[in-house]
């Protein structure tokens, strides 16, 4: 195919840097960076190391689903494991760009409960096996924010009772959700509202009412910053971001829990991957009881395995207990919304084509 | 004519011959083609290189956006169908069938997703439609239509199928129609997308008038500037070259974030308002974020590619031309205008073009410091090459943007003539 030919070209310079590492007892694992990384590192690269003598070589990128189908179209695939989002997982999955991972072969929980039933719902696909449940949540300055203090979702929407200005995600998902929430739709009726035309204006019309105020950000580090720069007095952010600014930076950041939005992060093997069965047993490692557990210690996303939730203890400053900090935890689960990820496999495309309309009118 | 003017002229045809016999023409032929093959063996490694990571690419990625075979590769039957038979309503049980068998065989190749995204793209809302066809096309019995009617009441409709024959051709314009906000109706006809959803078009001219707007900035700042150091003496413009050329050697993301401590609303340049009490606490200027931000940074980032071909210019303009024109009783502006700044033309078309042509492609600054209102068309290029992994509309939006700056780049050449360029 003409298309490898061109595609083997763009990708020979990624190729060549990847090529001398790629040899037998390496895996090339690529992540989100920054905290996130660093957590995986502590809690699934090293005891996998020192436990099978292999290396984990750890590559950064700003979505690692994006190099996956370039590489495998180009038939030179130089990642072995990578840690993506749920809409990418199914998508690339369905696309055939994914090694299947047989379920069967995770390790069971502790206590024998087999690993189909120890996941949460929903995280174990045909080709992906979820690691961390994730959350965009919202967050504010408590330093900033004279008075009461805002709750609920609908607080972030009022710029009357809060002034100041906003940050959101410069992406159709989460928004729009965010947005009906706070007109006050239940969360059960979320998607099917967003499923029509009617419901996807309600969303946007909300979402005007802030939009003079908003301050768009795109990478997942952005959010923090703004708060701390006090370019904004509220900003939605990926939960795990705003614990390690609020806790582990002691900056005075609080998080309302109201309307949060879950989402999964999964390990996914690019079909061809060079070290395919090296992969298959780093994932089986990282997705194992100890290892999710581990890892939530270093940052506050909660483990996939429900047998890993009563294993998770303190912060690595030993002092703050993380349960109360997760997504998963019963008080912050209350008002929560579970992404639908079929949903924006579908309607994606044209929502972000209308969300990218509506911001570029003035 | 005679005998002997006929063996004359055969004399004068007779070729002229080297030293070594052969007719001088092919000796010379011979030297210069191996002057040729060695100039061009001394190029070829740039070519090829040039060739490989460049022009192939490039190529590639615009034949991508009039190809697409997500769908023809994986749907055989269907498409053979489609070859046969005209779709003017919803078709009978063959294409029912066709479309069974292929989503059977697409399911055990794993390419339902390719080929549902692929419909997706031109009728949004239907890739599950796909998806979950394909999952339960193994159980599914003849009658195939009432069978598939069954899954989901939307393959009964004619939009799907008239946008399946569409896009069972592998070469078409359809990612172009959408480049340029089109799309087609229920019965197949192009109509314009929704108010709602019309964003390349404007975006277009966003980016043209800004890129415009930026380089008019550009000059009106270069041009000071350049003919300072062009008339300073030279251990003054050295210095002062040196402030031009530091910024033109620093990384455009440190210059692009630097722009933001400056200008964000609790950043220096609000904070020295509010000392002055220019401006009170709660009056912070937006100078980011928005297209005021995107204009500010891509000017002074832009600003050496103009400084620096109007300074090659002005530096071969003799002062005495100006004395001369004092001399003779031109006013100070006279002398400017009649004399002097006609022959810096050559200086400002260049300059012009090279910042105009970088600003319409520029990508990661808008990206940091333009809000939603500064965005520019490469910004929703890079979104489609990256984020929804649409990478036909991608090329197509690029090739558009490729084919404006070549139709410019013509006017401009019939307008001011390119020979009349000096690049430095």
């Amino acid at each position: 195919m003409k298309i490898k030919v061109l595609l083997a070209s763009t990708a020979l310079a990624a190729g060549v840097a990847f090529a001398g590492a790629a040899q037998a007892g390496e895996v090339n694992v690529m992540s989100w960076g920054g905290a996130y990384t660093k957590s995986q590192v502590e809690a699934y690269h090293k005891p996998w190391m020192a436990k099978t003598g292999n290396k984990v070589n750890s590559i950064d990128s700003p979505n690692p689903a994006t190099p996956i189908k370039a590489q495998v179209e180009a038939g030179n695939v130089s990642i072995d494991v990578a840690d993506v989002e749920f809409s990418d997982a199914v998508r690339l999955c369905d696309e055939g760009l994914l090694e299947t991972i047989d379920a069967s072969k995770l390790p069971a929980a502790p206590d024998g409960t087999p690993a189909a039933k120890d996941f949460i719902e929903g995280g174990l696909t045909d080709c992906a096996v979820a690691n961390i449940v994730w959350s965009t949540i919202y967050a504010y300055d408590s330093s900033k924010v004279k008075g009461s203090a805002p709750t609920t979702m609908a607080d972030f929407f009022d710029t009357k009772k809060f002034p100041g200005k906003r940050g959101l995600r410069k992406t159709a998902k989460a928004n729009l959700e965010m947005a009906l929430i706070a007109d006050g739709v239940a969360t059960g009726d979320v998607y099917k509202l967003l499923g029509t035309d009617s419901g996807v204006a309600r969303a946007f019309k909300k979402l005007d009412s802030i939009k003079k105020d908003v301050v768009w950000w795109e990478a997942g580090a952005q959010a923090p910053q703004l708060l701390a720069d006090g370019e904004v007095v509220m900003t939605t952010a990926y939960n795990g971001r705003i614990f390690g600014a609020a806790v582990g930076e002691g900056k005075p950041f609080v998080v309302v829990w109201d309307g949060q939005i879950l989402d999964f992060d999964l390990f996914v093997i690019p079909k061809g991957a060079p070290n395919k069965e090296l992969a298959m047993d780093f994932v089986r490692f990282s997705t194992g009881t100890k290892a999710l557990a581990d890892q939530a210690s270093w940052i506050s996303y909660g483990p996939a395995r429900k047998s890993s939730g009563a294993m998770v203890g303190l912060y690595k400053d030993g002092k703050t207990k993380m349960a109360p900090h997760m997504p998963t935890a019963a008080a912050n689960l209350k008002t929560a919304l579970v992404n639908n990820f079929e949903f924006w496999a579908d309607h994606g495309t044209e929502l972000n084509e209308k969300f990218n309309a509506w911001l570029a009118k003035n | 004519m005679s005998d002997a003017t006929l063996t004359q002229a055969a004399q004068i045809d007779a070729p002229i011959t080297a030293a070594d016999g052969t007719p001088l023409r092919i000796a010379l032929a011979r030297a210069t083609r191996r002057a040729r093959i060695r100039a061009f063996l001394l190029v070829a490694p740039l070519l090829a290189f040039i060739l490989v990571t460049f022009a192939f690419p490039i190529a590639q990625m615009l034949y991508r956006s009039v190809n697409n075979t997500a769908f023809s590769d994986n749907m055989p039957n269907l498409v053979s169908y489609f070859e046969n038979n005209e779709i003017s309503g919803v078709p009978g049980e063959a294409a029912f069938a066709a479309l069974v068998a292929d989503l059977k065989a697409a399911k055990k190749t794993r390419k339902v997703g390719v080929v549902g995204t692929r419909v997706n793209y031109e009728f949004p809302g239907t890739r599950s439609l796909f998806t979950s066809a394909g999952r339960k096309a193994k159980r599914l019995q003849p009658p195939y239509k009432e069978a598939v009617l069954k899954l989901h009441k939307h393959w009964g409709s004619v939009r799907l199928w008239t946008t399946m024959q569409r896009v069972a051709q592998p070469h078409n314009l359809a990612f172009y129609m959408a480049a340029i906000d089109m799309t087609y109706d229920d019965a197949g006809n192009l109509v314009s997308v929704s108010e709602d959803r019309r964003i390349y078009v404007p975006l277009f001219i966003r980016t043209l008038w800004l890129s415009a707007l930026i380089a008019g900035l550009c000059l009106l700042l270069a041009f000071p500037v350049a003919h300072l150091l062009a008339t300073l003496p030279l251990r003054y413009s050295n210095l002062l070259m040196i402030f031009v050329l530091l910024p033109f050697w620093t990384s455009l993301l440190v210059r692009t974030t630097s722009w933001i401590v400056l200008l964000q609303s609790q950043g220096v340049f609000n904070d020295i308002l509010v000392l002055l009490g220019i401006v009170g606490e709660d009056g912070r200027v937006q100078l980011m974020y928005n297209q005021m931000g995107t204009i500010i940074a891509m000017v002074h980032i832009l600003l050496p590619f103009m400084v620096l071909p109007l300074y090659s210019v002005m530096k071969t303009i003799p002062p005495s031309y100006m004395r001369a024109a004092r001399s003779l009783g031109a006013t100070p502006w006279t002398a400017f205008w009649r004399v002097y700044f006609p022959q810096t033309v050559p200086g400002i078309g260049a300059g012009i073009l090279l910042v105009f042509i970088l600003a319409v492609g520029y990508y990661i600054t808008p990206a940091l410091v333009g809000g939603s209102s500064g965005q520019l068309i490469s910004n929703l290029i890079a979104f489609h090459m990256q984020q929804s992994l649409n990478w036909s509309l991608a090329a197509a939006l690029g090739a558009l943007l490729l084919f404006g700056v070549l139709v410019l780049y013509w006017l401009y050449d019939r307008i001011v003539g390119i020979d009349n360029m000096k690049l430095g």
